[in-house]
């Protein structure tokens, strides 16, 4: 069966450090304004009753990818392992991608072409894992195989309770919160 | 209460989507016109009456109008290099595709159209005599391929912008049949504005009388479906039913665009009046700033 990966973030163990932020702008010479992965904080409740989640958050590598259907030259593509990725030599620049995308998880880079997260396929493809994943220093991201149900990010939503941002987008995002 | 802080900034997405400026809507309303006066262009032509000096050069217009239009989408690209891989791929789940293809068939067919319409000897240049032939001896399908090419590009400008599932107010079918009678409406409008003969301006006013209420009925529609829809949708219709668009969107579109050169129009024909062009130009400027609204409103 073909690889499909996923990456669960684990919002418990989160504290919104950024080094995955740092590690992805390192990795991926990310120009200044650009961005491929950040923090969110979202707080719930009226003081003193507060609670907060913090998430890293990147594209979700959608299954339904509703910036591939929307790209009219087909540099918005399907990779390996279900990965969405952006063929830079086929982009015009036209921003239809990111209007489609319900996560705004695409910026134009100043080159001119649109640019995203790959799940650092370069990483994957030589065996190792995405830069942000391996910097974090809580062990709150897991990247991996979902058609390998041994695969720790299959274990990680077999045993844990998730859950992915806008469903309703109809997108079926592979990027899972742990809560 | 919930707050959500994201730390990014990125001044095409934040703090809301901003990718789309004046280029695109202006590019909607030049296509929306251009698809217009193609069907009518076909329209008068089918009609089988002789058409005017004016009716037979207004046909090239829209291929001049989509140029104009094309200048202000490649103004858009963000990677003008690369804005010939358009023809490189055709992608049929992107309205995008479709469009960057309907233009380009569009383009021979209409300037065909116009060169088979013209009178002999009216445009005296003998490198364009073998086209002309062509022209003449495809003159029925040319003009069906026109009306049909036609009402593809009017309908494509909506069905680009509701094809775009994550934003609320773009995401509606009708968006498609609103933006075509709209183009249907203003390309009428355009040719009313040169010297048309007394019956063909009797016939184009009468079209923009239809098409005009055909809009208003499609508005009404879209926005009860938007308003009675979820909540992304009820957000969505808020920003025409009372939010920041709404005093634009009524008074601009609704009021200026529509009901009034509808009822100018009316009085027109009704009473013999001799017309004059405020009619179709509130027509046009309603007609863009439908776009120009729906265009932002929808990035909010």
């Amino acid at each position: 069966m073909s690889a499909r990966f996923a990456m669960a973030v684990d919002t418990v163990r989160c504290v919104g450090c950024n080094g995955c932020v740092i590690a992805c702008k390192t990795e991926n010479a990310v120009p200044e304004g650009g961005f491929r992965d950040w923090i969110a904080q979202e707080v719930h409740g009226v003081f003193p009753d507060l609670s907060m989640q913090i998430r890293s958050e990147r594209c979700n590598h959608c299954a339904a990818p509703s910036c591939v259907d929307a790209c009219p030259t087909g540099a918005s593509h399907v990779a390996q392992g279900g990965i969405v990725a952006v063929a830079r030599n086929k982009c015009t620049g036209c921003k239809a991608c990111i209007a489609a995308c319900p996560y705004g998880a695409r910026y134009v880079h100043p080159a001119g072409y649109v640019d995203k997260c790959t799940f650092c396929l370069h990483r994957v493809a030589k065996g190792k894992a995405p830069a942000c994943v391996e910097t974090c220093p809580t062990r709150s991201l897991t990247f991996g195989d979902l058609a390998d149900p041994e695969s720790p990010v299959s274990r990680l939503l077999r045993s844990r309770r998730y859950a992915v941002l806008r469903e309703e987008s109809g997108n079926r995002p592979q990027v899972f919160f742990l809560a | 209460m919930n707050e959500l802080d994201v730390a990014r900034y990125s001044h095409l997405i934040d703090p809301k989507l901003h990718i789309w400026g004046w280029e695109i809507p202006v590019y909607l309303f030049l296509g929306g016109v251009a698809a217009g006066g193609m069907v009518l262009s076909s329209w008068l032509a089918l009609g089988g009456a002789r058409p005017s000096r004016a009716a037979r050069w207004l046909a090239f217009a829209p291929a001049g109008l989509v140029a104009l239009g094309m200048g202000a989408l490649f103004l858009d690209l963000s990677y003008k290099l690369h804005a010939w891989r358009f023809y490189l791929a055709f992608r049929w789940t992107s309205p995008m595709s479709w469009g960057a293809w309907i233009l380009v068939v569009m383009m021979p067919v209409s300037l065909l159209v116009a060169l088979g319409g013209l009178e002999e000897g009216e445009l005296s240049w003998p490198a364009l005599a073998p086209l002309r032939a062509v022209a003449l001896r495809y003159r029925p399908l040319l003009l069906r391929a026109n009306l049909v090419l036609g009402a593809g590009l009017g309908l494509y400008t909506g069905v680009l912008l509701s094809t775009l599932g994550a934003r609320a107010l773009w995401s509606s079918a009708l968006l498609g049949p609103l933006f075509l009678v709209s183009g249907l409406s203003s390309g009428a409008a355009f040719v009313l504005l040169f010297r048309l003969s007394e019956e063909e301006r009797h016939r184009v006013t009468r079209f923009d009388q239809v098409a005009i209420a055909v809009e208003l009925a499609v508005l009404l529609l879209f926005l009860v479906g938007l308003a009675t829809s979820g909540a992304a949708g009820k957000d969505a219709a808020g920003l025409l039913l009372g939010g920041p668009f709404t005093a634009s969107f009524w008074s601009l579109v609704v009021i200026a665009g529509l009901a009034v050169p509808f009822l100018l129009e009316a009085l027109e024909t009704a009473l013999n009046l001799r017309a004059t062009a405020l009619a179709p130009l509130l027509v046009l400027a309603g007609g863009f700033a439908l776009r120009f609204i729906f265009v932002a409103a929808g990035q909010v």
